[in-house]
């Protein structure tokens, strides 16, 4: 069986079509059957500042980037300064020729540490701080360079199609960048006509000239020197989509029947509500058309208090945010807690404190989700491995909140919302709405707060016939009026905390954790780990290496009992996250009563690659570990 | 058969201090709520934090005792997802104009149709008396160690320049005319701002029930002198009876130089309303087109525990 597997970095300044580019690429790609698993980074910035995509591309199962890079386009010189480094010696460089005498400070926002760090670098192999130099350098280890004047390249193109104007389009170079790539990999042309078309489908005029630009590089490609990776296409797996990371919890709030949403805008949440509104009219299996209402609030406080408001008149509720923005909206939370009013938050993770690195990756928000909110109050955290997943789990967080009567926090994170991977299509029919004991009506007297056998309570809604209740931040009696009697405060703390128990007795185990096979060495983890968590295990496997690995997706309350359960053979117990102090493997050790042994970790504001992971499992296997082990990869 | 006065109280003990203004607040939401004929279940009244934000337990309708500042969010949700219920917020002055003045503003920009009655009395009552926003510069209240060192603000000059479309004064001592600015306040389409300048019996010993009677006044004059008029029974005219911003800035000009008055003299009534701007269930009609008929509390979503929303358009667009 032969392997397909390439990886493709785009890179250029903020706004200069970096994005579109891979996603022509990744599209092409993914028409031709092949897995993608994409990712862009970049700066907290509009216009200017350096962001890149890197696409790999494989035909078996993918879930993760690597580290290393197969063929890079660049169209400026700082993508080649941060990262030549990255490119496999059999690999290649698509470059601008013009670029080549432009030394490091002639590009002035590469930041002085990262120039110190290179030049250092550059020094101790004798090489000038330039272009030139840092290709020579690659060059000598073998790897390929394909200059190409992008400025002749438009010149030609306007000469030949008779259109002058094409001469400063310096916009296309990302479509030049992609098409030279394409021509240079061997991928049939047509693909690339047609990703082009659907791509700017709503713009013919702009996907002609993009066509002709197109072809003319594409043609180009083929006065290269051979280049020994191409990619013409493998059998097309049925049912698979191209996504972006929000798509899964987007759609997935569409199909539960999420029907309002209030958010205040934050990278990278608000891809979500804003697709959510470019979606707002929803088809309906024989009934009219429904809708979202997505309303842009005030301030994140200002979300939270709306989406409450809506859930208590019976509509799934939910907002969308990132760390900053849901530190605002924990004094709500406690209140939609003393409440008992279903509500899901999509938090969008980055990298914390404060603002921090607001466009960068971390999983930092667990321990702060699990405790937000002042008071004793019960709450269910769930966590999403990758973005087909997110689709299910979205669901499954609207049934926890209906059920339970509480607050769910759903936690993502920047790794998933960047990224753009193939998956299967989602399937609406394996989510369920289980509204739990919402009512539709109202006979006799009515307690929104009665106590009950299982300790969860007909929920009545605001406008309901008969269903009159009262709210309160207060405690309350069972009618929701305010009450300081100590009796009852007893009974009702007791009423509202039994949800964490019955949660963790009624939620399936196989909702709660997912075991990828158990093993001397087993790694804990949850989120957007997985991926790379998968491929660097699958890597081992071929060298005869088994790594256990169990996801853990409800982290509160804590499925103590499973966890220990499933653990229990396993000697060395090895936690995985992106987040400085091992957040899991601490909510881990206070519930399990077990060390963890190893820890590898990222807090670079850069998500994991299968490789690095590889690299230290392999270390941790091999008895050459560091106990925590920091991971670092990544411009 | 036709609900009573009666219908709208709760048995809920009201611990409020004997000669609260906050009675003849609550006495008036339950007479207009009662003289419209509201249906109990289809009216819900949301509350903020504080003497005022109890309010809702003792009214027999839905009651929504929300957090400090964030009443107008709560109430917003509400009604957006279920646009067929009457919707009143109630809150101090702390509350809506302090710790609660960004989602004022925000609140006006949204025009959204509901009812935002503030309970106006200088203090922060539940506290123990600290000075609120609304009390002025260099006034010090009975439990306040020093004289208050903020500028106060304008709630109906603040409510005016938000956006707010129908805003007015009322004074908790004269109940029924509060009970008609609050039939028309909730019969208003769009949203409606009710400043109730209530007396604090227990920690504003300056803005007395006495002192807005105009009792000094008197002793001064030898003749009885009420502070508090009615603009209904002067000139003035609040209505923008036409959308031209000639008109519109004409009257939201005059409705800022009123509220400017005090001392002597306080208007009550009707300071400014425009019913030519659009609602924000206009505005969310604009975008989908049958949200009032089908509203996000009203749609259907399942059948038999599955989803019957539609997506697959979307995923065949996705699909590779």
């Amino acid at each position: 069986m032969s392997s397909v597997d390439f990886t493709w970095l785009i890179g250029g300044p903020q706004g200069s079509g970096v994005e579109s580019g891979a996603n022509i690429f990744s599209k092409v790609c993914a028409e031709m059957g092949y897995q993608i698993f994409g990712k862009r980074e970049f700066y907290s910035n509009i216009k200017g500042e350096h962001s890149y995509f890197t696409v790999r591309v494989s035909d078996q199962k993918i879930r993760s980037n690597v580290n290393d890079v197969t063929l890079m386009a660049s169209f400026d010189a700082e993508t080649i300064f941060r990262h030549f480094e990255e490119v496999l010696p059999s690999g290649g460089i698509i470059y601008d020729s013009e670029l080549e005498d432009v030394d490091t400070e002639g590009v002035r926002s590469l930041d002085s540490t990262f120039k110190e760090r290179l030049h250092k670098y550059l020094e101790s192999k004798n090489k000038p701080f330039t272009i030139g130099g840092v290709l020579e350098l690659v060059k000598e280890k073998g790897v390929n360079l394909y200059p190409v004047s992008f400025k002749k390249i438009l010149e030609n193109l306007a000469q030949e199609t008779d259109n002058p104007k094409l001469r400063s389009l310096i916009r296309m170079y990302n479509v030049i960048g992609v098409s030279l790539s394409l021509g240079l990999i061997k991928m049939p042309s047509d693909s690339l006509f047609h990703s082009i078309d659907t791509i700017f489908s709503k713009k013919p005029q702009i996907a002609e000239i993009n066509k002709q630009a197109a072809k003319y590089s594409y043609n180009y490609a083929s006065k290269f020197e051979n280049f020994d990776h191409t990619l013409t296409g493998t059998i097309k797996q049925p049912h698979t989509i191209l996504v972006q990371g929000h798509y899964g919890t987007s759609i997935g709030k569409m199909v539960s029947g999420c029907r309002f949403q209030s958010y205040y805008p934050i990278t990278p949440a608000s891809d979500e509500s804003d697709y959510l509104e470019s979606h707002q009219i929803l088809q309906v299996q024989n009934n009219r058309p429904g809708s979202t209402a997505v309303i842009q609030t005030e301030d994140e406080i200002s979300a939270m208090g709306m989406m409450i408001g809506a859930s208590l008149t019976g509509t799934r509720s939910s907002t969308s945010t990132s760390g900053p923005g849901f530190a605002l909206m924990t004094e709500a939370i406690g209140w939609a807690g003393i409440n008992e009013v279903p509500i899901v938050i999509t938090l969008y993770q980055r990298s914390g404190p404060s603002t921090g690195l607001p466009t960068r990756h971390g999983q930092d928000d667990l321990l702060f989700a699990i405790h937000a909110g002042a008071g004793d109050f019960p709450k269910i955290v769930y966590a999403s491995g990758d973005i087909e997943e997110s689709f299910y789990d979205t669901g499954r967080c609207f049934n926890y909140a209906d059920v339970f009567q509480i607050p769910v926090i759903h936690m993502m994170d920047k790794f998933l919302s960047s990224s753009v991977v193939t998956c299967k299509r989602f399937d609406p029919n394996k989510i369920t709405i289980d509204r739990g004991k919402l009512l539709d009506k109202v006979e006799g007297e009515y307690k929104r707060f009665a106590f009950t056998d299982d300790g969860i309570s007909p929920r009545s809604r605001l406008g309901l016939d008969n269903g009159i209740f009262w709210n309160t931040g207060d405690e309350s009696d069972e009618y929701g009026h305010i009450s300081e009697d100590p009796v009852e405060r007893i009974k009702m703390m007791d009423k509202r905390m039994s949800r964490l128990d019955l949660a963790l007795k009624r939620i399936p185990d196989e909702e709660q954790v997912i075991s990828f096979g158990v093993h001397k060495h087993t790694i804990i983890s949850w989120g957007s780990t997985k991926g790379p968590i998968l491929d660097a295990i699958s890597m081992l496997k071929k060298e005869g290496i088994d790594i256990g690995f169990i996801q853990i997706k409800l982290i509160h309350p804590f499925p103590t009992d499973l966890v220990k359960s499933l653990l229990q053979d396993t000697e060395i117990i090895i936690d995985i996250e992106a987040n400085h102090s091992g957040q899991l493997g601490q909510v881990f050790k206070q519930n399990v009563l077990r060390d963890i042994n190893y820890s590898i970790l990222k807090y670079s504001g850069r998500g994991m690659t299968s490789t690095e992971i590889y690299d230290s499992l392999k270390k941790i296997v091999e008895n050459k570990a560091d106990k925590r082990e920091v991971l670092s990869h990544g411009a | 058969m036709a609900l009573k006065l009666a219908d709208y109280k709760t048995d809920v003990h009201n611990d409020w201090c004997p000669g609260c203004g906050d009675f003849g607040i609550v006495n008036a939401l339950q007479m207009a709520l009662a003289e419209m004929g509201i249906e109990r279940d289809k009216a819900t009244i949301f509350s903020g934090i504080g003497c005022s934000g109890k309010t809702s337990h003792f009214i027999n309708t839905y009651g929504i005792h929300t957090l400090h500042g964030r009443v107008l969010t709560f109430a917003q949700g509400g009604k957006l997802a279920n646009p067929e219920m009457t919707v009143v917020a109630v809150g101090g002055d702390g509350d809506g104009l302090g710790i609660g003045a960004g989602h004022f503003v925000a609140a006006g920009r949204r025009n959204v149709d509901m009812t935002y009655i503030i309970f106006d009395n200088g203090v922060y009552g539940l506290t123990k008396g600290q000075a609120s926003p609304t009390l002025k510069l260099g006034e010090q209240t009975k439990s306040l160690p020093s004289p208050n060192t903020n500028f106060d603000v304008n709630p109906i000059g603040l409510a005016v320049a938000s956006g707010f479309t129908f805003v007015a004064r009322g004074y908790s001592y004269d109940v029924r005319h509060l009970k008609d600015l609050i039939i028309k306040a909730v019969k208003h389409k769009g949203l409606a701002f009710l400043d109730v300048l209530q007396p604090c019996p227990t920690y504003n010993d300056i803005n007395t029930r006495d002192w807005y009677a105009g009792v000094d006044l008197a002793q001064e004059s030898m003749e009885r002198h009420s502070r508090i008029y009615k603009l209904e029974d002067t000139k003035f005219d609040p209505f923008v009876h036409y959308d031209d911003a000639v008109e519109v800035n004409e009257k939201l000009s005059q409705a800022l130089i009123k509220s400017l008055e005090w001392g002597t003299k306080i208007p009550i009534g009707i300071f400014y309303q425009n019913e030519l701007i659009s609602s924000y269930d206009v505005r969310l009609k604009d975008q989908i087109p049958n949200y009032l008929e089908n509203p996000p509390a009203k749609q259907k979503i399942s059948e038999n525990g599955l989803p019957i929303t539609d997506v697959s358009k979307i995923l065949d667009s996705l699909e590779v």
